[in-house]
């Protein structure tokens, strides 16, 4: 990449696959778990999340030498509710609708551990554009996995993509239906998420023997 | 040596700082954004009223709002009558959409208050619609609902909405297969009134059956749909006496 240095571009491209926030480190399963009985919650979490870490990561870099170590985590949590807050009431004021769909995902994004962790682990030893690289690339990794898991939730549970009936219209018997396909109502409830983030863990390990762990 | 960042008094005067930082920060925003956040949620109500009563930009399937910069012109054309109800007594208020329901149903906790109920009178092609505001609990949050009904409490059109329901599940109380179950249904049965029940499992999923005060449940938000059904029940209730009398009046 010849925009970033190789180091830089290692810091978006980890969490992406070997080290991805949800299925190896197995942080941010709360939200992943609530919010993808559908694809379109999905996309607006992840990029909600890419928002709110890359700035996060950022202030947190920036003030990381005069943050008081003892009440440090106080601090990252004060840091990501005032972003979240400020994010929330700009959108009330100017973009009314979008807001209303965002409304529900805003406690969900403070209490999110991705975002705690990266302020942890990342932003308080690192300068601020590495820490934005690593903020970024963590929430990327975060997103596809909810994407994924929305895909196939949505897809299995409601028989729709997007909200466009993709495989027919359930009621009406049409498509898939006509053959006598049913939705799986399971798909819907939390412990399907559950299941959906162990079979994408699952098959990333059995690709990649490296990750398994020994014990 | 101990780092300066590590100091008893210097935790505390950092502690001190960003309160005071982040707080008037906050409060900051909060204020000098607060004359449009007000305005957005005033032509919300006009769009929910409007919505209920058929006046809407919907297509095949999405529930979609008239314009903002339109909103007001439609509402002074379409809602003829906005009416307050104290017990028996009936005043006409243009104001009547910003009383707010959530204030009312607390006071009314207290049996000595008589509890204000606003509706709205529209007409469009001919008919007329009575609009009523109501307000309950979901799972987690508020739930809330504008019912548009005919004078026999015949439902002809609604518009949910909710605080923070789960999206994909309870949250789809505002998506229209759900809404646009209820257009049609009798909240009364026998002439005296029923509610509707969100109702799983019911032997009538395509809704063709319009008597039975049933709708069909979304799957998974069973509790959200417990709500709706409650709200209708204790809200709409209180309104029934004034229909009661426009019937006897005719």
């Amino acid at each position: 990449m010849g925009l970033l240095s190789k180091k830089d571009s290692k810091l978006i491209l980890d969490p992406l696959a070997d080290n991805n926030p949800i299925t190896i480190q197995v942080l941010g399963i709360c939200s992943a778990l609530a919010i993808t009985a559908e694809l379109k919650a999905s996309i607006v979490m992840a990029i909600s999340v890419l928002f709110v870490l890359g700035i996060g990561n950022v202030v947190i870099s920036l003030i990381r030498n005069i943050i008081p170590s003892k009440i440090r985590i106080i601090v990252q949590l004060i840091v990501v509710a005032t972003l979240v807050i400020i994010v929330d009431l700009v959108l009330k004021a100017f973009a009314y609708e979008l807001s209303k769909t965002l409304s529900v995902f805003v406690g969900l994004i403070i209490t999110n551990c991705i975002i705690m962790g990266r302020f942890e682990a990342f932003a308080l030893g690192n300068g601020p554009w590495r820490s934005f690289l690593d903020g970024i690339g963590n929430s990327l990794g975060y997103g596809v996995i909810l994407i994924m898991v929305g895909f196939f939730r949505e897809l299995l549970g409601s028989g729709t993509l997007l909200g466009f009936k993709v495989l027919g219209d359930p009621i009406e018997k049409t498509g898939l239906y006509a053959l006598g396909y049913e939705n799986n109502g399971f798909m819907l409830l939390s412990p399907m998420a559950l299941i959906v983030v162990g079979i994408i863990i699952w098959v990333q390990r059995s690709r990649n023997k490296a990750l398994i762990e020994d014990h | 040596m101990e780092k300066r960042t590590d100091k008893n008094s210097y935790t505390i005067i950092f502690a001190i700082g960003m309160v005071v930082i982040v707080g008037s920060l906050l409060a900051f925003a909060a204020s000098s954004l607060q004359p449009n956040i007000s305005e957005n949620k005033r032509l919300e109500k006009q769009q929910n009223i409007l919505y209920a009563m058929g006046v809407n930009e919907n297509d095949e399937s999405s529930a979609t709002f008239v314009s903002t910069d339109v909103v007001a012109e439609k509402f002074d054309k379409y809602i003829t009558k906005q009416l307050v109800i104290e017990g028996n007594k009936q005043t006409e208020d243009e104001n009547a959409y910003l009383i707010d329901i959530k204030k009312e149903k607390a006071a009314a906790k207290d049996p000595s208050y008589t509890r204000r109920l606003p509706l709205f009178i529209g007409e469009k092609d001919g008919n007329t619609f009575y609009i009523a505001p109501i307000r309950g609990k979901g799972l987690w949050d508020a739930i809330w609902a504008y019912v548009a009904m005919d004078e026999n409490m015949v439902v002809q059109g609604a518009y949910f909405d909710h605080k923070g329901e789960t999206p994909g599940l309870g949250a789809n109380i505002k998506q229209r297969f759900f809404m646009d179950d209820f257009i049609g249904e009798n909240l009364k049965s026998n002439g005296v009134f029923k509610g509707i029940t969100v109702a799983k499992g019911n032997a009538d999923p395509k809704n063709n059956d319009k008597t039975d005060n049933e709708v069909d449940a979304i799957a998974g938000a069973t509790i959200t749909g417990d709500g709706v059904t409650a709200m209708i029940k204790s809200d709409l209730k209180l309104y029934e006496p004034y229909f009661n009398t426009l019937k006897n009046n005719n």
